[in-house]
């Protein structure tokens, strides 16, 4: 793995695909990690433990193919940037107005938000939420806690580097967990999951199968609508022959 | 790929204390703020307004420091710890973590930067050496530690001393590449030699690498070392930035590179884009358009032994 890494990675893949097992009570949902910057490695491993198959996404085709996406932890502005500069901000923004079920840790809760006081780019904007960032001071304030976690039975141990917290929520937009001073720092929106906390550099994986069941809730959602469609089609069809 | 290593690593967390909100200064907080910047691109500033280029370049990082390597190079006399003030004006110009370095084994220095609320320490060798003999006991500070390596065992010091983070040590600030490249290959070659050995071969192998036998278990499990690892020292060009992710790390530091170049902004923008896409040749050569002329450099060929700086601290 030291060298030529593009190999390497590419061969776990594989095993790690063939290894999957496909149900119809759980079908293999394909999630891509956001690959820009930032620590999607640890991302797409848990991904992989927790039964989804994966990849990195770097360009515009990787985005096409995949039916969720996590943004990883990392820093905002650059993977804003980033975003702009290789073309992915504005087609990503449509894709999640479509539907596409999105996950953000830390910098990718940020780029989530529709209000980011302070960020030199604007941010998708896919939330109805404000977002402070750095919200508790330089890294000598990071810390780590138990966290009381709406849906899940026991409490999480959050990690919190350099971490924002969200300041006020829109309509709609279901709180997931609070800090004892009561700063938000997780939230759900439909299919869209923010939390400022680091759940891919623990070794508990219940957010990641939580947010692998809201994408195949997604794509099941999706081709019952698609059958949906055909079969109205059908009937519109067989109508116009009896008429 | 292996990952979360970081979270395995026995040491103690002496720094390490609580406030309202939870615990902080542990090693996973400390290794974690590492594991965010992989991937990234961290630039040696000196002022306010080089932090600005750097973090609209999509920096995910910035190095306060008073003269680039560069400039110590040509300049000559002791190269010490950042002033204060100018620390507080690069804090306050950007919103990306800010590092400074300290001397080797200045713990004073470490502790000014650490009541500053550094977001990372750089005990580095490109500064004068204030301890022939010994590092910084990293483990008592709030603030996580990076240092330089030239090899396994060095790294492996460096950890077992606390360092949240490493980066291979290059010959800084002369825009040649070859040191980095040679530190990248050699500490690879030593975690290839751990993987081959067999378990009871590893404590000889503690002794002559002069590191903890409990790190050589640790790295030979996970075939990496237990921290990030970043390159440093002699990166000019995104496809030397690209080389050094292909020989496996994991970001990069560029010095001089971009504020000795002809058109700073550019380089460190299309820097940026090669680490990201460091396995396409086509953005590569994309990115690699119009840049203007490099750092001129330095051959380390033509540099005495005695002048290198990765030679400082072992």
């Amino acid at each position: 793995m030291h060298q030529f890494r593009s190999k390497s990675s590419w061969l776990d893949e594989e095993t790690n695909f063939q290894g999957m097992t496909v149900t119809d009570h759980n079908p293999l949902v394909h999630i891509g990690v956001l690959a820009l910057q930032g620590d999607f490695q640890e991302h797409v491993a848990m991904l992989r433990v927790a039964g989804a198959e994966v990849s990195e996404v770097r360009t515009l085709s990787q985005l096409s193919s995949v039916d969720g996406l996590v943004i990883p932890g990392g820093e905002s502005t650059t993977i804003a940037r980033l975003l702009v500069a290789f073309g992915l901000m504005e087609p990503l923004r449509e894709r999640i107005e479509s539907g596409l079920p999105v996950w953000g840790t830390c910098a990718g809760a940020i780029l989530l938000a529709s209000d980011v006081p302070g960020l030199d780019r604007p941010p998708l904007g896919c939330v109805a939420m404000t977002i402070e960032r750095n919200a508790f001071g330089t890294q000598v304030d990071s810390f780590e806690t138990e966290l009381a976690i709406a849906g899940l039975e026991e409490v999480f141990h959050a990690v919190f580097i350099r971490a924002p917290a969200i300041k006020d929520v829109g309509k709609g937009v279901e709180v997931l967990a609070r800090l004892e001073n009561d700063q938000i720092v997780a939230i759900r929106d439909g299919s869209l999951l923010a939390t400022c906390f680091h759940p891919e550099i623990t070794e508990d994986p219940r957010l990641h199968e939580l947010f692998i069941s809201i994408v195949r809730d997604a794509v099941s959602q999706g081709q019952a609508n698609k059958s949906h469609l055909l079969e109205s089609q059908f009937v519109t069809g067989s109508g116009d022959n009896r008429d | 790929m292996t990952n979360n290593g970081s979270n395995e690593t026995p040491l103690p967390n002496d720094a390490s204390g609580k406030d309202s909100t939870g615990e902080t200064a542990t090693w996973r907080v400390k290794t974690g703020l590492a594991q965010m910047l992989k991937g990234g691109v961290i630039m040696d500033v000196t002022t306010a307004a080089e932090a600005e280029i750097a973090e609209e370049a999509g920096a995910v990082a910035v190095m306060a420091l008073e003269r680039v390597p560069a400039d110590i190079r040509k300049e000559g006399g002791v190269a010490r710890m950042s002033a204060v003030e100018k620390i507080e004006e690069i804090q306050k110009a950007v919103t990306i973590p800010v590092m400074a370095k300290a001397r080797i084994g200045h713990f004073v220095e470490a502790q000014i930067l650490d009541a500053l609320g550094i977001d990372y320490i750089d005990e580095s060798e490109v500064l004068t050496p204030a301890d022939d003999r010994n590092h910084i006991d990293k483990t008592v500070f709030r603030a996580p530690f990076v240092c330089g390596c030239r090899n396994l065992g060095e790294a492996l010091r460096r950890i077992s001393e606390g360092a949240a983070m490493i980066r291979t040590k290059g010959e800084a600030g002369t825009g040649d590449i070859v040191e980095a490249v040679r530190h990248m290959r050699q500490l690879w070659d030593g975690i290839r030699s751990l993987q081959n050995m067999a378990t009871d071969e590893l404590p000889t192998a503690a002794k002559e690498l002069q590191a903890p036998l409990e790190l050589l278990r640790e790295v030979k499990e996970l075939g990496r070392l237990p921290v990030v690892n970043f390159s440093a020292g002699g990166v000019a060009t995104p496809a030397d930035a690209a080389l050094m992710m292909q020989l496996g790390a994991d970001g990069v530091f560029v010095g001089s590179g971009i504020f000795k170049s002809d058109r700073p902004s550019a380089v460190a923008e299309a820097i940026v884009k090669a680490v990201t896409h460091y396995q396409d040749p086509i953005v590569l050569a994309e990115v690699s358009r119009g840049l203007g002329a490099a750092m001129r450099g330095e051959a380390v060929a033509s540099i005495p032994v005695e002048e290198q700086l990765a030679g400082r601290g072992n």
